[in-house]
């Protein structure tokens, strides 16, 4: 192995280990377990190798070198725990802690910040300066960013992402020495950029903090879920962060095939619908004129034998791109099962696509819904315009059998399916278009759910309940594939994990996957759908 | 007596014209054999320039003391890409005061220099970067290239040999960091002045991603000497391994403080006591800084045959530098001094590294401290125990530059330092 001109082998911690040629040291390093603290160094951006706190220790090499551009060589032994490269960490760590505030009560970072956590694992007990700290008090940066000058360690990672990444060079360092500052050019902020927000992530202190999640909630105090974005059709990896069955607010998740280390702000800040309280708890059905709250059982009973008395009059669905494939593919074989008919969908396109210019493949999408390529798959037809309403005139008047999956049909009269011999509704929230339902079924959102959605790419990536739904709401693949099972005398299908693998058997293109091949990073479909219009 | 000082000790090959205003001029510096240097090295050949800047030993007089042949060599000999030279002339070093005479009164030699460096480097382009204060001295420097220009030693076929070579001067802007080469390559290319992660050498990635040799301003000049004479005819003065003569900038407590051209390993009490009239007031010597402010302070007691070369002065326990030599006699308050030079290096830090931008600024206010009588004997150690921490740990050395001084200053004169703080727990200030 050692011989290969494609690897190097070298002795790290007196371990012994193999990587690519060009590997740094701190990258080797972590393959034998170490995590070499680092600040300035970050795998999406250059390295400048300033903030000195990753040195280790070569043997031979005259002084310590940084690891973040240290590239592995053969036989080299490196030591990342010695006394020497110990005692250097210590006393930079120590240099931070010169200027840097210890206001962590009120800071916002506080229980994720890089500066604690390095300080507490091998910082001094006790800093030595008893000098007065420098003070430049708060800033603010525009859009969502704050900036509090104290806390900066200047590892200029905001400023990199901003020339690098966003290729909008809105900040920069001003002054030397330790009067430098982060700042932004006169009073041109970082309003009007998209992808800022990152900045707050790439921060490994306390400097950079968002507005909107400003003393909202204590970083301990929060449940991380991953999921996959939902406000456009890129899919990026993100995670939200959760404490009392809220969003309290949305970061990125790394996934180097799709969004890096990176969301754009749009993502980033729309998630309060998530958390929106006005929704349905519980199965509605109505009786003449007024609806009556009533069990799961009752309801699904009522929607079938309905169903019967309406077959053969015909069946026209409205599904929607914010469904998970699983409830899509519920959804579809609930149709087929009831005699078939064509399913529209509706999604939001914007004018423009708004590319982050250093991460190639990356971009707010103009298609704004997450799996509009899912519901292609299945076998579904947009209609309507790019805002997402219209579309639905014959539906609306339809006589047979009309079935509503997600659809908030807001842009529909009250008397929406008021001709129909079936309307069931499976949505999150009701509405005018709701009134004329016979049945109004409430359903969770994809934050309450598992699923998957798959990408304008055609890769399918899992998510994972990070909320409880509200009431009786119930995933739609549950649902609807218990109608299916009982219009089918087959097994209710019991998790997530069963109803991707029946969408397999139904939909080729899915066929063959499991949960356990996507994993957190998802796959690509084994075949490519254009979108309808595209 | 001429120029502010002179001494029949010195040895006057780059200095000659030094207080002389004619020297300046391009016919005067051509009358007295100017330029031929240049007309031979293109005769030579460039490896052959490099070769005979290789035999003479000359060594980059910026502080580093690196051979500057060996540096040349290290160029591509085949270009694929541009190759550039640049000229260090941002001459900040406390203490050194010895480009900018050499830029006032032989801005020829100068650009000859350049022009013989860059041809042997095969480069098309030369930046001189002038320190952002020196506004008189880029007049003259300015003009006596468009003279140069005028003249056709300098642009397209110098001499009608085919060669082609620009010359443009860069005004910095005033930052000490601008000095460290890479840092300066940066400011050229219109960034912030913060010196690079080295590697990449100068000579594989350099100005504008290109390789790139730089040498100092008094290197240039001894540039066209040495190919007009020959190696061996440079290597008569100095020792084995510090070759030739070499610019003392003297500063301090000395009668005849100035610019002193003189063989490497001139003894240093012969340079006080002899070249520069001695003592003020006939005062005792107290310390010296051999090398500009960035080197240890040697005693006076170190100083007693120490000879002014890099193998000597390194022996001693300090290093030649630039030699600018900083002469303190017994009343200088040595605290006060350090406190001087690391304040220096508190405000020049270009603020990257975190030991530099933080470690220096602290050890400014410790020292302040201690100054003014509120210090305690356990900043003594804090002070020793930071500058470890500031030493061999930043992309470039300004770090360790301002570390330097403490140590070498609490180590040798710790009585001072416990005075002071002793004066201030009697007073009741601690």
């Amino acid at each position: 192995m050692a011989d290969s001109p494609a690897t190097v082998t070298l002795t790290i911690d007196g371990q012994e280990v193999t990587v690519p040629k060009g590997t740094t040291l701190l990258q080797a390093a972590k393959q034998v377990g170490q995590e070499i603290p680092h600040y300035c160094y970050h795998p999406g951006l250059s390295s400048p190798a300033m903030c000195r706190l990753c040195l280790v220790e070569v043997e031979g090499a005259p002084k310590p070198v940084p690891s973040c551009v240290t590239q592995a060589m053969n036989g080299q032994v490196v030591k990342t725990q010695s006394p020497l490269a110990r005692e250097m960490r210590e006393g930079v760590l120590e240099f931070y802690l010169v200027n840097h505030p210890l206001d962590c009560p009120i800071c916002d970072m506080s229980g994720e910040c890089n500066l604690q956590n390095y300080v507490h694992r091998e910082g001094r007990d006790h800093g030595r300066s008893v000098e007065p700290k420098r003070v430049f008090g708060r800033d603010d940066f525009g859009g969502d960013v704050l900036f509090y000058g104290d806390r900066c360690v200047m590892c200029t990672r905001c400023v990199r992402f901003m020339n690098e990444m966003e290729q909008d060079s809105r900040l920069t360092v001003v002054e030397r020495g330790n009067r430098s500052v982060i700042d932004t050019f006169y009073d041109h902020g970082l309003e009007g950029t998209h992808w800022h927000g990152n900045i707050v992530d790439l921060c490994p202190v306390g400097a950079l903090v968002s507005k909107d999640f400003l003393y909202k909630a204590r970083a301990w105090d929060l449940a991380h879920t991953p999921s996959i974005c939902p406000s456009c059709s890129q899919g990026c990896n993100i995670e939200l962060h959760t404490r009392d069955n809220l969003v309290q607010r949305v970061k990125p998740r790394e996934n180097l095939e799709v969004n890096g280390w990176w969301i754009c702000d749009h993502g980033r800040l729309d998630y309060e619908w998530i958390n929106h309280g006005q929704r349905l708890e519980a199965p509605l059905v109505r009786d003449g004129g007024a609806t009556r709250a009533t069990e799961w059982k009752d309801a699904l009973v009522t929607l079938l034998d309905r169903a019967g008395a309406a077959v053969g009059k015909g069946v026209k669905a409205v599904a929607s791109p914010f469904a998970s494939n699983e409830d899509l593919a519920a959804f579809a074989a609930l149709v087929k099962e009831l005699g078939g008919g064509p399913i529209v969908y509706r999604s939001a396109r914007s004018d423009v696509e708004i590319p982050l210019k250093g991460y190639p493949g990356l971009a707010r999408r103009k298609d704004l819904s997450p799996n509009a390529v899912g519901a292609e798959l299945l076998e579904m037809t947009r209609v309507g315009g790019d805002d997402g309403t219209g579309g639905l005139d014959d539906v609306a008047k339809h006589e047979g059998i009309l079935l509503v999956l997600g659809d908030f049909l807001h842009d529909q009269p009250s008397d929406f399916g008021g001709k129909a011999a079936l309307y069931a509704y499976f949505g999150t929230r009701g509405g005018a278009a709701t009134e004329a339902a016979h049945l109004v079924l409430p359903v969770t959102t994809f934050a309450e759910q598992e699923g998957t959605f798959t990408n304008f790419q055609g890769r399918v990536q899992r998510f994972w309940p990070a909320l409880t739904g509200p009431g009786a709401a119930r995933p739609a693949w549950l649902v609807i594939g218990a109608l299916v099972a009982q219009l089918t005398s087959t097994d209710v299908i019991r998790s997530a994990a069963d109803a991707f693998a029946r969408m397999g058997q139904q939909v080729p293109a899915f066929a063959g996957l499991t949960y356990d091949d996507l994993g957190t990073r998802g796959a690509v479909v084994s075949e490519t759908v254009p979108l309808t219009g595209d | 007596m001429a120029y502010p000082y002179v001494s029949d000790r010195e040895v006057r090959l780059l200095s000659k014209s030094f207080g002389d205003p004619k020297g300046r001029r391009l016919e005067t510096y051509v009358e007295r054999g100017g330029y031929g240097a240049l007309k031979k090295a293109f005769e030579m050949g460039p490896d052959a320039v490099i070769d005979e800047v290789k035999a003479s030993g000359l060594r980059g007089r910026g502080g580093a003391g690196f051979p500057a042949g060996v540096k040349w060599s290290f160029m591509p000999k085949e270009p694929t890409r541009p190759h550039y030279l640049l000229c260090n002339a941002d001459e900040s070093e406390p203490g050194t005061f010895k480009d900018r005479e050499l830029m006032r009164w032989d801005p020829h030699q100068l650009i000859e220099g350049v022009l013989i460096a860059a041809y042997a480097i095969r480069a098309k382009q030369a930046y001189i970067y002038c320190r952002g204060e020196f506004f008189e001295t880029t007049q003259i420097l300015a003009k006596a290239l468009e003279d140069a220009y005028a003249g056709g030693y300098v642009g397209k076929d110098i001499l009608g040999s085919g060669v082609d070579i620009d010359v443009t001067i860069h005004l910095g802007a005033g930052a000490y960091i601008c000095g460290e080469e890479t840092a300066l390559m940066n400011s050229l290319e219109g960034r912030r002045g913060q010196p690079r992660v080295k590697p990449p050498f100068p000579a594989a990635v350099g100005a504008f991603g290109m390789p790139t040799t730089i040498n100092n301003v008094e290197t240039l000049s001894a540039v066209p000497h040495i190919v007009s004479n020959g190696g061996a005819w440079y290597r008569q003065w100095g020792t084995e391994r510090s070759t030739g003569t070499k610019l003392f900038c003297v500063s301090g407590h000395v009668n005849k403080p100035g610019n002193y051209e003189l063989p490497l390993g001139f003894p240093l009490m012969d340079l006080i006591e002899d070249v520069c009239g001695g003592m003020t007031n006939g005062k005792a010597l107290k310390a010296v800084i051999p090398g500009g402010s960035s080197v240890p302070i040697l005693t006076a007691a170190e100083c007693k045959g120490v000879n002014l070369d890099y193998e000597s002065v390194q022996a001693a326990g300090s290093m030649l530098g630039c030699a600018a030599v900083i002469v303190m006699d017994e009343d200088t308050h040595i605290v006060k001094q350090v406190r001087r030079i690391v304040d220096f290096y508190a405000h020049e830090s270009c603020g990257q590294c975190t030991p530099c931008r933080e470690g220096t600024a602290w050890l400014a206010k410790i020292l302040r401290r201690i100054e003014d009588g509120k210090g305690a004997e356990e900043d003594l150690d804090t002070l020793l125990s930071v500058s470890r921490h500031m030493t061999g740990t930043t992309i470039c050395v300004l770090s360790d530059s301002a570390a330097a001084p403490v140590v070498s200053s609490i180590q040798k004169f710790k009585d001072e330092y416990l005075a002071l703080i002793r004066r201030g727990e009697r007073a009741g200030v601690a």
